[in-house]
């Protein structure tokens, strides 16, 4: 029987050291039993390496940056639309997520599924709130306070104790030994992610994390919990490992059904010598290590589309421990065509 | 004191906790002693089957023994 083909665009195709969910969420859509797919890849610069590297998108364009508002954004993907027949976008940048989700309706309008968030989801979790998100929600999380001026720094140390870990409100994560260090460290994260600027208590541990995918309802699509096994100094995996573990399990299909989250996820947890998890964080969306979910078992990027356009994957039952990934750096041979077409008329 | 049901070891004495994603290198005798606590032997059983086996006094071993299950405990890889 012939499978359906969709067209699917998705962003995040900067498989760099630091990478985007884009290329590992198109090898398991490429693998998908049930259909077919073109992938259209969303690009918000022209040395994106996954716009270059082959079988990985038929078509790329490039899209403005979230900061240029929601209409420029629309107006871009209408045109996309127009030329591809869009049936579904899997945004996998936080930055771009807001106005993803905030878009949804006038995105399905005109025909194209997302399966986001909602705006509350996505919200509650944000690193700001976390205390609260916690308590909300009986996990345990490291205590946290956000700042949004240097003078707030001083008085740092009547509530916590160094080191502690000062954060951007979309990404970057460092640790602080004095005031001085949290000063330095401020003025990088408030000029590159703007305020608030994050300061939270250190729970020293190991660093375990859990891909998922949630239906809406409350029910687990599926879950793989992961151990980083080798960690960049940008604090990003760079090989993992699956692993058994009921506990990690237990408290994501409980957040899942508590909160109702809709969408992929990834909880981060540190995982302390006294065996008690804390959340960290939750990014609202795929992680860049989806693939090791794919290959044990788990090809949530499918199971996602299917969810977006109403089609009800059955939740996996069980994925396999042992499963390992080890990121590598390649170099890709282009020519400069390539990069004139993408640079002059924004598709390649 | 038992292991952990789910531990993996392969022949070449490389051990898995499919729990935490750790992973040790064992020497012959440490694979051979996880080997007997994973056939469900007991330490009492253990220390028997290992003095029967090899020429050493009950006090070395005892010591070396009660070290390496010290060992297993603090790696997470024996049932409290």
């Amino acid at each position: 029987m012939k499978k359906t083909k969709y067209h699917i665009a998705v962003t995040g195709l900067n498989n760099t050291d630091n990478p985007g969910p884009g290329i590992p969420v198109i090898r398991g859509l490429r693998e998908s039993k049930d259909f077919d797919v073109r992938i259209i890849g969303l690009a918000y610069e022209n040395l994106e390496p996954g716009i270059y590297m082959p079988d990985m998108v038929d078509k790329a364009y490039q899209i403005p940056y979230p900061s240029s508002g929601m209409n420029t954004l629309l107006k871009r993907i209408e045109y996309i639309h127009s030329k591809e027949r869009l049936d579904v976008i899997i945004p996998n940048f936080d930055a771009e997520l807001y106005t993803f989700i905030q878009a949804r309706e006038r995105l399905q309008k005109i025909g194209i599924q997302t399966f986001l968030p909602t705006m509350d989801q996505f919200e509650e979790r944000q690193k700001a709130n976390l205390s609260q998100y916690g308590e909300k929600y009986g996990v345990k999380v490291p205590f946290s306070k956000t700042i949004t001026h240097r003078r707030d720094i001083e008085q740092l140390k009547d509530s916590f104790e160094y080191p502690l870990l000062v954060k951007g409100k979309f990404y970057d994560a460092y640790l602080a030994y004095s005031a001085e260090q949290v000063n330095s460290f401020f003025n990088r994260i408030s000029a590159k992610w703007g305020m608030p600027v994050i300061i939270q208590e250190f729970i020293r541990g190991t660093e375990v994390n859990v891909i998922a995918l949630g239906d809406g309802l409350g029910n687990t699509v599926g879950a793989v919990p992961m151990r980083k096994q080798y960690i960049t100094d940008k604090g990003k995996a760079w090989g993992g490992i699956t692993i058994q573990n009921d506990k990690m399990m237990e408290l994501t299909r409980d957040l899942i059904r508590k909160t109702k989250w809709q969408g992929g996820m990834e909880l981060e947890l540190i995982k302390t010598n006294k065996n008690e998890y804390y959340l960290i964080e939750i990014n609202p969306r795929i992680p860049a290590w989806v693939y090791l979910a794919v290959a044990s078992g788990q090809n949530l990027p499918e199971a996602l589309v299917k969810l977006a356009l109403g089609l009800n994957p059955p939740p996996f039952s069980n994925y396999e421990v042992g499963k390992m990934f080890i990121r590598y750096s390649y170099d890709l041979i282009g020519d400069i065509s390539q990069f004139g077409n993408l640079s002059v008329s924004g598709e390649m | 004191m038992k292991l952990k049901r789910n531990i993996a070891i392969s022949e070449n004495g490389f051990l898995f906790n499919p729990e935490t994603g750790d992973s040790f290198l064992l020497n012959p005798i440490a694979r051979e002693i996880v080997n007997f606590l994973k056939e469900g032997n007991d330490v009492a059983d253990v220390k028997q089957l290992l003095f029967d086996r090899y020429e050493v006094d009950l006090v070395t071993l005892e010591k070396n023994l009660e070290d390496f299950l010290e060992m297993l405990q603090h790696n997470e890889l024996l049932d409290r």
